[in-house]
């Protein structure tokens, strides 16, 4: 049967998590029809050093790309060579990560192989010889079935879908040159700022604690970040009136035209739950709600509601949450 | 400098979708139809640049049937020039199809800049700017939050995972857009007057044959009714005891 093709995003040299979901993506298929997983690591020299931990999850080999403009996000030159290790390699599919870079990077692929793609899929099987996906659409009140015709199918998997799983293979590095010349790229990142150090990303936290409008400003997104700061594991999200109001940045907003999430758990403080910021959080799995407005519609998704004022709520809530883990 | 926006008409997301009787298309009876967010801000950043320099031409252009002739008119109601409906009896759900038909019209147009949204909130595939840019050889910088202009360079924010991406590129260029770029004027009484006047030119679309196909659609069972546990911070100790033993997340 056909390998499977695995496309492992790093970020200033270190694997993110949804590489290992890419691969593990990859694995299960190879397992079901024996195939081989082959992922593909792009980066500046050294990252290969990466690559045993790619095959923890089941990378069968790992075709390793070094170079200096590969320091930061290279999307010409990586399009480049991970489209033409595909069309050389016999993949029956390619499967990308659905973040910032992977949804910048999947369609340029697809388009210069002029083969099928789905993104922000969920499920992967195959059938017959077209692979068949799930797709969430209508801000995820719908979920579609959708085939792939062509081979390879270009499959761009969701966060936080495909948990990842150990299965240690050999992982074989093999190194090659990019295709082109990646100093030479027309589309240029010169520079990535990346928010303090160790702060959770919300497509990967496994709690998100959001503010909305009653919060009443932004200096009382302290007490946001403390309840986040006592789950330990959180990151902090808003709604699109506070990123609009700028009291948070444009890049923590969760709804509609911001981040969709889906973490273990979802702390709505102060949110009213408008249809906007809901499309947004309504996959998460435990959702917590807490809003002096019992008529709010957040109340109608809350797994647990709590009725009173923010402003003693979730003071009471950050201390025994750290009461909580204290006790372990 | 000439300026294309492509456009998509979308329904409004705040209802509660049916399954059409083919079992594969959303039904589409008694939806609101309007412009796409991503797609509006798309027009106002083409516009923006047009205020700067008045000489600009900006072109909207939709795919589908007659009644996407209705967020063409809304377009050249914000202050677009001229638009141009790509005729088809429906909107593909595979993006390399639409992005085929979509190219097509814009090789030869002498385009500066070509802006789209960054996606659609029905298909919510997001890959049409990207797979025109690549078919007609031009760059793209995806999902754009920022964007400033310097003769033939242009220099552009991304939003990504904890940070931003600052990203240089030559003009011209395919640019998709993301939330924050801008806020979308409203289309003044007498700007939807002279939008009347304006040349709105409908052709066939030359679409792509589609690689991917719907072949079921499913809604997702809705999350179970919501639960007050209690009121005030009186209620803190039972929701901690919940989180632990019922949802285990703590």
């Amino acid at each position: 049967m056909a390998n499977i093709f695995a496309f492992a995003e790093a970020r200033e040299g270190e694997l993110r998590k949804i590489a290992f979901e890419a691969v593990t993506a990859a694995r299960a298929l190879a397992d079901q029809s024996g195939g081989a997983v082959h992922a593909l690591l792009v980066g500046a020299p050294g990252i290969a050093a990466k690559a045993s931990q790619l095959a923890a999850y089941g990378a069968d080999s790992v075709i390793v790309v070094e170079h200096a403009a590969f320091d930061k996000y290279n999307p010409e030159a990586t399009a480049a060579t991970a489209a033409e290790r595909i069309r050389s390699g016999g993949y029956d599919v390619a499967i990308f990560p659905t973040s910032a870079l992977g949804s910048d990077l999947a369609p340029r692929v697809a388009a210069k192989l002029g083969v099928g793609l789905v993104t922000d899929v969920t499920a992967i099987a195959r059938e017959g010889d077209a692979v068949v996906v799930k797709h969430p659409m209508n801000i995820g009140k719908v979920l579609a079935t959708v085939r792939i015709a062509s081979t390879p199918a270009i499959v761009a998997i969701r966060a936080n879908s495909f948990t990842p799983a150990e299965s240690p293979k050999a992982g074989t590095v093999e190194q090659t040159q990019p295709v082109g010349d990646p100093s030479a790229s027309r589309v240029v990142v010169t520079e990535v700022k990346l928010g303090g150090g160790a702060k959770l990303d919300l497509g990967e936290a496994p709690v998100i604690v959001a503010g909305g409008r009653g919060l009443k400003g932004p200096e009382h997104f302290t007490l946001v970040e403390d309840l986040a700061a006592a789950f330990g594991n959180a990151a902090v999200g808003a709604t699109r009136v506070v990123t609009d109001e700028g009291w948070r940045p444009h890049s923590d907003q969760i709804g509609q035209t911001g981040r969709l999430v889906s973490p273990q758990l979802y702390v709505a403080v102060g949110i009213s739950g408008a249809i906007q910021h809901l499309a947004g959080m309504r996959t998460s799995k435990t959702i917590v709600a807490i809003n002096k407005d019992k008529e709010a519609p957040i109340f109608k998704v809350a797994d647990y509601g709590i009725v009173g004022d923010l402003f003693e709520v979730v003071p009471a809530l950050t201390s025994a949450v750290k009461e909580a883990k204290a006790r372990g | 400098m000439k300026i294309a926006v492509c456009i998509k008409r979308v329904p409004d997301m705040d209802v509660r979708f049916k399954i059409a009787a083919n079992g594969t298309s959303v039904d589409d009876t008694g939806l609101k139809f309007d412009i796409n967010d991503f797609d509006a801000w798309a027009v106002e950043a083409a516009l923006q640049i047009k205020d700067k320099d008045p000489a600009t031409e900006v072109v909207a252009i939709s795919l589908g049937p007659d009644t996407v002739q209705e967020v063409i008119r809304k377009a050249l109601s914000m202050g677009a020039d001229r638009g141009v409906q790509l005729k088809a009896d429906a909107v593909p759900f595979d993006g390399s199809a639409i992005a085929q038909a979509l190219a097509t019209e814009l090789k030869d147009g002498g385009y500066d800049l070509i802006f789209f949204g960054k996606q659609s909130p029905d298909s919510s595939n997001g890959v049409v700017g990207t797979i025109v840019a690549e078919q007609l050889g031009l760059p793209v910088v995806t999902a754009i939050s920022k964007l400033e202009l310097s003769g033939a360079t242009g220099t552009a924010k991304r939003e990504i995972e904890g940070g931003q991406e600052f990203v240089s590129f030559p003009v011209p260029a395919v640019l998709t857009v993301d939330q924050g770029l801008n806020t979308a004027r409203y289309p003044s009484l007498k700007g939807i007057m002279a939008a009347k006047k304006k040349p709105l030119e409908s052709k066939p679309a030359q679409l792509g044959t589609p690689a991917i196909t719907i072949t079921a659609l499913e809604l997702p069972p809705e999350r179970a009714a919501g639960r007050i546990i209690g009121e005030g911070a009186a209620a803190v100790p039972e929701l901690v005891r919940l989180l632990q033993t019922e949802a285990k997340v703590l």
